[in-house]
């Protein structure tokens, strides 16, 4: 009979393990470090260089610029022009419009797929919405831009009559439509979390399934919930190739959603294939990268922080 | 002795022939790569021996290649800056230009759009935002939608230099990816209105063009472009180092020929007219 019991022998190979393990987590870290170090080292010029700074400084990025004489100043992107215009304003603007838009569309689909699935659901439907929700994150983005592009386009049009028939509402629920399973799932997971305890003890209360849901379930997934959301946010931020083909690219400054609209990604994909290396164009490229790089860093990490202070409200220590 | 001999022999007619091989590379415009890659299969086809090697990259890495004597053919959709020619001065290089076919730019409309021609002063009021109806050059009451190309485009900036006069395209103006997207577009949308090749319109209508009013409108065809009468267009260029001698010149007179000029017509460019081809014949 073979007894069971860990050798001591193993413990280098255990050490060795962990090491290993250990560093493919350090590689993960330094590879985020270094791809900001090398996207900044080429925004540099911008705070340095006096003849870039002359096209291209960061008062130029961020204020009102008046470009020619007896004209208004104005927010403009124009970076190809006989007089280079480098505004940010108009590209912030597109890229918040497109957001906004496609966590409006994501976030209750997201967040209401995630409550049928999880409470009402029978075990049969459940198990076929979940993976069919999750392959909608396995499409191509390309697809769904060109999808948006060709179909949504024409069909949005038709139905509200748009001017444009690119503009930040296709193009945000085309991104939606990206944004829709990360919500769902991180939401679908953290609810299905919730310990079992939690719900009998609402049942024992008297509580039907409705009430269970609204009143347990839902405030004690709200961490997760709101952490599915946040994830999407900054994927709808960040995503490149639905919103190049759908929105239109002009970098329009109007609080009307059915203008076209110009996001940072989308410009960075666009602009530097024949953009001159390390001039002023090139420069703010990269500047444009880092602060795309920045907002997704910032978006994620606030987003952490608010769900390990809900996680303590609602779980206690059951982290 | 005789068979050594006889292997010496085969081995130096080897080395000869490698020798004789030519090889020639061709670099720059996108717009050409098509015509040039078709212009150096046949070409090869017909003079076993010669190797060319076509690759794109812009105008702009064309011109930089032949500066730096990285290519011995530069394709340009457009002539070389002031700063060029003078770098090609300070490097020792005499850029020898000839024009080897002709491109126009069309203005699309939808099918549906009552506009048939416009002038350069209303284009240019459409593309920089001045004229914003269509009922303002003759259409009905209805607001202009504008699509463009995207600014690293050489299409962007001829559109923008020769109808614009370098001004900023209006800011509302829509840039697609590819001029397949602006006729995609343009056919879709009823107010619409885009630019690009002669060739890639399908499902939607030329725009005749005039100058002035005083001028013809004329409506672009791979005749009118040819002939100089559609006025928005554009030679494209190989540059040489020098002008060209030995299989390089036989290379460029077997472009301008009938033959050659007839691989442009079948690729949907547009053929120089046959004066102009016979007259950059290299002797």
């Amino acid at each position: 009979m073979q007894q069971l019991q860990f050798k001591p022998k193993s413990k280098w190979r255990e050490y060795l393990g962990e090491k290993f393990i250990s560093a493919n987590a350090l590689v993960a870290l330094l590879a985020i470090f270094l791809i900001f170090a090398f996207i900044f080292k080429e925004a540099i010029p911008i705070f340095t260089d006096s003849f870039i700074q002359e096209e291209a400084s960061m008062d130029k990025l961020i204020l009102k610029q008046q470009y020619y004489e007896g004209r208004p100043a104005k927010f403009s992107w124009q970076p190809n022009s006989e007089v280079p215009k480098y505004s940010l304003f108009p590209l912030l603007v597109g890229t918040l419009k497109a957001a906004f838009i496609a966590m409006l569309f994501a976030a209750p689909l997201g967040v209401g797929g995630a409550i049928y699935s999880s409470e009402f659901a029978s075990r049969r439907m459940r198990e076929l919405i979940k993976p069919v929700i999750e392959m909608l994150a396995a499409i191509p983005s390309v697809v769904l831009g060109f999808f948006s592009l060709m179909v949504l386009a024409t069909f949005l049009q038709n139905t509200f009559g748009f001017t444009f028939r690119l503009n930040s509402i296709n193009a945000g629920i085309g991104l939606g439509l990206a944004v829709v399973p990360i919500v769902f799932t991180v939401a679908e997971d953290s609810m299905t979390s919730v310990p079992r305890s939690l719900r009998d003890a609402a049942t024992a209360l008297g509580a039907n399934p409705w009430q269970v849901s609204l009143t347990t379930v839902l405030p004690a997934a709200l961490p997760g919930i709101s952490a599915g959301i946040v994830l999407g946010f900054g994927r709808a931020i960040g995503e490149t190739m639905i919103v190049l083909m759908a929105s239109g690219n002009a970098a329009i400054i109007s609080a009307n959603f059915a203008d076209s609209i110009r996001t940072f990604s989308a410009t960075i994909a666009a602009e530097l294939g024949e953009v001159v290396f390390g001039s002023g164009h090139y420069t703010v490229l990269f500047m444009i990268g880092t602060l795309l790089f920045m907002f997704t860093f910032i978006i994620n990490l606030s987003g952490d922080l608010v769900l390990s202070k809900l996680k303590e409200r609602f779980q206690g220590k059951m982290s | 002795m005789i068979k050594k001999l006889m292997f010496l022999g085969l081995a130096l007619a080897t080395v000869s022939m490698i020798y004789a091989n030519s090889r020639i590379t061709i670099k720059g415009s996108d717009t050409l790569i098509r015509l040039g890659q078709r212009w150096a299969e046949e070409y090869m086809k017909q003079n076993p021996g010669v190797v060319i090697q076509v690759s794109g990259g812009g105008s702009g890495t064309g011109i930089a290649a032949l500066l730096n004597g990285g290519t011995d053919i530069c394709e340009a959709s457009r002539d070389m800056k002031e700063k060029e020619y003078k770098l090609a001065e300070k490097k020792g290089i005499t850029p020898h230009r000839v024009s080897v076919a002709l491109d126009g730019i069309a203005l699309y409309l939808n099918e549906k759009n009552p506009v048939r021609e416009l002038s350069f002063a209303q284009l240019k009021g459409i593309y920089t935002g001045a004229i914003t109806n269509w009922k303002e050059v003759g259409g009905q009451d209805a607001r202009i939608i504008v699509y463009g190309r995207e600014n690293n485009s050489g299409t962007y900036a001829f559109f923008k230099k020769k109808v614009l006069n370098k001004e900023d395209y209006y800011v509302y103006t829509q840039a697609l990816p590819g001029t397949a997207a602006v006729v995609n577009a343009v056919s879709k949308d009823v107010n619409g209105i885009g630019y690009g090749g002669i060739a890639w319109a399908k499902n939607v209508k030329f725009v005749a063009v005039r100058i002035t009013d005083a001028d013809p409108a004329v409506l672009p065809s791979a005749e009118t472009v040819s002939n100089g009468t559609y006025p928005i267009s554009r030679d494209l260029y190989w540059f040489f180092n020098g002008t060209p001698t030995g299989e390089l010149k036989k290379l460029l007179n077997w472009a301008l020929s009938e033959e050659g000029q007839k691989v442009a017509v079948d690729m949907d460019y547009v053929p120089l007219p046959k004066e102009r081809a016979i007259a950059q014949t290299m002797q």
